[in-house]
């Protein structure tokens, strides 16, 4: 053996991110010889947060994730759904929060070509991309440096790759001011007999490096994703890494030429922990070894340490294993692409990791050990305490238009027009629904067929009650979907928390987490991928529990979907689903609390899995039927700020009706599974008998028409001025 | 009609405007890789389609309009075989001197990517035979190096020559500052050469010529070309 002893110190261990005893385990692994820098630096970041999901395993492992058109759940580089003629959908969404809040547009475009490389790795051509992005309060003054920077770097990997960037959501929270959110999904079609897994298999088969070169920067990006910020945290810059779009589309093209000749084994992109987290999981799902030839390896920097180019982050880089004598296929494609290309190994009988440089034993360590003790902590945890039922006549209420006005120009429901139009939405050509509806929805190309897709989270409610919080990111995808008449298939969530040591956080986790088992379940939408960020807390202050929802439905024929904007004159406006009570409203953790009357509380509006799943299947049938093509799900805001969007974006007004004087908690109330639909007069029939047949509650709230908002008996509102300040705060936010 | 793609490393709208000329024409395009160094023969149409090729680094089209194939299409360009340039293709057009001026960073910085209005400034071309003169077209821009920037003497000339092709107006033609997505000089969209036998454009006229994407205001340039190959 001629591994050098480095006589590692309790300051190596520490600054590895590695416990006393996550050390002492390392050393039962070795056979109780002391690791070197390289191995210890393997198994930092191998047993990172971010790489071993030990806080989180134990929960992740209730979630439901099987059904009969899932094709691959988690655990491999995306999820795979068969949707149908032989396609598959291939999908995942990510977080890049810590590095995005060092450096907003590397972090956030890094962010991209992370997802983007994680859903073609497996066969996919990426075909839209998603970015759920929380920031701070508007008046802290790195937020529109941020918001910059991320949206920035957003556009410039989406727009150069050539992948639509069609949806997401932006939020502003105080709670972010230290962490923000830089959440990215990414949905690839494929052939279902062309799906490329990880397993490295076949001892002796040769190992191959493609794409970018590897540099120095990087290091530790997934060690510095598995701890809290302080005020040393931006001297973390060094560890952020630098992407490069056009690079990625060439690897892209590369690789999804060479999967269309038969000559991959296995296949990785190499993301968090570079080689190291690549090599390692490949031969831990293969049940075999490999041997690295670490100075076959391209490399942009001259001298780079066993250790640095084990844990480089370097972008855009894939490894494979490849079938025996099928280099020269796999080299020439690269080749035409002026991509880099390297024999650096072969997979062995061995299980084992061992890494050579100048012919020299760098490394060797054993997989399967390392793999299968990677630590898995039932972490205490607390409930959260419930909050009480906010009444709905506990807040005295004000002119309902100027609450309107001010609701839907506030920064969480205002348009987020100018972030979108900073994103490529119609490259490739497929783009049905543009961004601003409730899902978007991008035709499979070549077919009449459609995918839509959305994401969702309400931090707020999480925050209240994260239980029923969790439960209603699944519901909301599941509406969002549900309103363009696709039918909900599965989701990725992307978990983002604060410190999982501290019980109180462990708590929404684990609560959260149930209750989105629970509405996947009763919604029939399996998690087939996913992604936890923890430790998003900047000096002991936490971020809002936020466990983002990615999903996608199917839409059998484009010819029957709906879209949010009113459509015509004269048509009846229905609102779908509760609450009985004409007057009342559901007004705990509402917008309308938060914006008019200064306050967050109370508990968050339930979620009633049972008549979500009936409300939505209902709505859904009647659209795919023809016989309503304008939908829009009830959610931030109310009633009346989805009746103002319905109008802004057809640019048709509408007078409420509903038998009653205006209530403010009926407008604004934020009850959950409630649809506005319109319809024809002679539809209207056979739609409301739709509803009452299956005993869900449906009303005629209003008609069509004019180019105001108002409410028969009252006031009104023009559709101008609440289109001024719709689109208006986002703009003027980012000018002021 | 025959038609040719051109292929470089970072094209990202070729198989856009491949689908969109399949579709109008009837016939699919020869997708032509950057370093090939011929043409297929018998080309009715060159297009050079949008996207990031190289990255857009150096400058937006500065390296493809150095690959190998730009030789074949400048001398058959050259030689009135009818060539397009969208956006990135624009780009390069402007870059390899078969079109006038070029194409800096937007006005207000940012990437942009929104329908925009159009008005078809003359409808006797090749390119545009099948507008209607006046007509206000809706397509969609996406760049973020699609400010046009001649000196004035060039644009004198482009104007009284006639050989500006779209302007941006408002809804109901007006030339405006307020339509003008990236600060274009004069507005202008899109330009021809001399023999109008070029176009270069920045808005994709391919991204809206199906309905089931919003709009065909694009097929009519494709149907021109048709009829005036055909």
């Amino acid at each position: 053996m001629t591994i050098e002893n480095a006589s590692i110190t309790a300051d190596d261990i520490a600054s590895h991110g590695l416990t006393e005893d996550e050390y002492q385990l390392a050393l039962d692994i070795l056979g109780g010889r002391e690791p070197n820098m390289v191995e210890l630096g393997i198994f930092s970041v191998m047993w990172s947060e971010h790489c071993s999901y030990k806080s989180s395993k134990k929960w992740l492992k209730t979630l439901p994730t099987e059904a009969p058109w899932v094709i691959c759940g988690p655990g491999e580089n995306a999820g795979v759904v068969d949707i149908g003629y032989g396609l598959a959908a291939i999908f995942k969404m990510e977080s890049h929060n810590h590095p995005s809040f060092i450096e907003p547009f590397q972090g956030a475009a890094t962010g991209v070509g992370g997802i983007l490389r994680d859903v073609f790795t497996m066969g996919a051509r990426p075909v839209a991309n998603l970015n759920a992005l929380r920031f701070g309060a508007i008046d802290h003054p790195k937020t529109k440096h941020l918001v910059a920077g991320v949206v920035g770097g957003i556009g410039s990997y989406g727009n150069c790759v050539g992948v639509p960037t069609v949806g997401g959501e932006v939020n502003f929270d105080p709670a972010y001011n230290g962490n923000i959110l830089v959440n990215a999904m990414t949905v690839g079609l494929a052939d279902q007999n062309r799906i490329f897994y990880s397993a490295a298999s076949g001892p002796g088969n040769p190992v191959i490096y493609v794409g970018s070169k590897t540099g120095r920067d990087g290091i530790h990006g997934a060690t510095m994703a598995s701890a809290e910020f302080d005020e040393d945290t931006e001297e973390k810059r060094p560890t952020v890494q630098v992407g490069d779009p056009f690079t990625e589309k060439l690897l892209i093209e590369a690789c999804l030429e060479l999967m269309a000749t038969d000559t991959i084994v296995a296949i990785q992109d190499m993301g968090a922990a570079g080689l190291t987290c690549s090599s390692f999981e490949m031969c831990s799902k293969g049940g075999t070894g490999i041997e690295l030839d670490l100075d076959a390896v391209p490399i942009r920097e001259e001298g780079m340490t066993p250790y640095e180019i084990m844990l480089s982050e370097s972008q855009e880089r894939m490894l494979m294993v490849l079938q025996p004598g099928k280099e020269h296929i796999a080299q020439a494609i690269f080749e035409k692409w002026e991509l880099d290309f390297a024999i650096v190994g072969h997979v062995t009988d061995t299980g084992r990791m061992v890494l050579k440089k100048g012919g020299a034993s760098v490394a060797d360590m054993p997989i399967d050990p390392l793999a299968e003790a990677s630590p898995e902590y039932d972490r205490p945890w607390v409930p959260t305490e419930k909050a009480e039922v906010v009444p709905s006549d506990s807040v005295k209420h004000g002119d309902w238009t100027e609450s309107l006005k001010k609701l839907i120009g506030a920064p969480d429901l205002a348009s987020r027009r100018w972030v979108w139009e900073q994103y490529d939405h119609m490259v490739m050509g497929d783009t049905v629904q543009r961004p601003g509806g409730d899902a978007a929805v991008v035709r499979i190309h070549g077919s009449e067929r459609g995918l839509a897709i959305t994401s969702d989270c309400t931090p707020r409610y999480v925050k209240a009650d994260p239980f029923e919080g969790g439960k209603q990111a699944v519901a909301e995808t599941f509406r969002n979907l549900t309103a363009t008449g696709a039918r909900p298939l599965a989701v990725t969530d992307n978990l983002n928390f604060g410190n999982p040591e501290k019980p109180p956080i462990m708590g929404q986790l684990v609560e959260a987490v149930k209750g989105i088992g629970a509405a996947c379940t009763a919604l029939d939408t399996p998690v087939v991928s996913g992604n936890v960020s923890l430790y998003n807390e900047t000096d002991g202050q936490p971020i809002l529990p936020t466990p983002t929802i990615g999903a996608i439905g199917i839409i059998d024929s484009l010819d029957n979907t709906a879209t949010v904007a009113f459509k015509g004159d004269g048509d009846a406006v229905l609102l779908v689903g509760g609450p009985d009570d004409i007057s009342g409203g559901w007004l705990g953790q509402s917008l309308y609390l938060r914006e008019l009357h200064g306050v967050e509380m109370g508990a968050p509006p339930p979620v009633d899995l049972f008549q979500e799943r009936k409300v939505g299947d209902a709505v859904r049938g009647l659209i795919q039927n023809g016989d309503i093509d304008t939908c829009h799900d009830v959610s931030d805001g109310g009633v009346a700020i989805a009746l103002t969007e319905m109008a802004l974006s057809g640019d048709i007004g509408v007078t409420i009706d509903i038998g009653a004087d205006v209530s403010a908690p009926w407008l604004f109330g934020e009850d959950q599974g409630r649809y506005i639909i319109t319809c024809i007069a002679d539809r209207l029939t056979t739609v409301t008998s739709t509803f009452e047949n299956e005993g869900i509650l449906v009303r005629q709230i209003g008609t069509t028409g004019g180019d105001s908002i108002s409410f028969t008996g009252d006031a009104s509102i023009g559709l101008s001025t609440l289109r001024d300040f719709h689109e208006g705060w986002f703009p003027d936010y980012m000018a002021a | 009609m025959k038609s040719a793609v051109i292929v470089f490393p970072g094209s990202n709208c070729d198989r856009d405007i491949a689908v969109t000329l399949e579709k109008v024409t009837g016939q699919a395009p020869a997708m032509v890789w950057h370093r090939d160094s011929t043409l297929p023969e018998g080309l009715g149409l060159i297009a050079v389609p949008g996207g990031f090729s190289y990255g857009d680094y150096l400058r937006s089209g500065a390296m493809a309009a150095n690959s190998p194939i730009i030789a074949d299409v400048k001398k058959k360009a050259e030689a009135g075989v009818l060539t397009l340039g969208i956006c990135n293709g624009f780009q390069v057009l402007t870059e390899c001197g078969l079109l006038p001026g070029a194409l800096i960073r937007n006005r207000d910085l940012k990437f942009v990517c929104r329908d925009v209005n159009l008005s078809v400034e003359r409808t006797d071309t090749a390119f545009t035979g099948k507008y209607t003169g006046g007509q206000v077209i809706r397509i969609p821009v996406a760049h973020h190096d699609g400010n046009y920037f001649a000196d004035n003497e060039t644009l004198d000339r482009l104007e009284s020559n006639g050989h500006v092709a779209f302007r941006y107006c408002n809804d109901n033609g007006k030339v405006a500052d307020e339509a003008n997505p990236n600060g274009s000089a004069r507005n202008i969209a899109g330009v021809f050469n001399e023999t109008r036998t070029v176009l270069g454009l920045m808005p994709h006229p391919e991204r809206l010529a199906d309905e089931r994407l919003g709009g065909q205001d694009g097929v009519p340039m494709f149907e021109s070309l048709l009829e005036q190959l055909s």
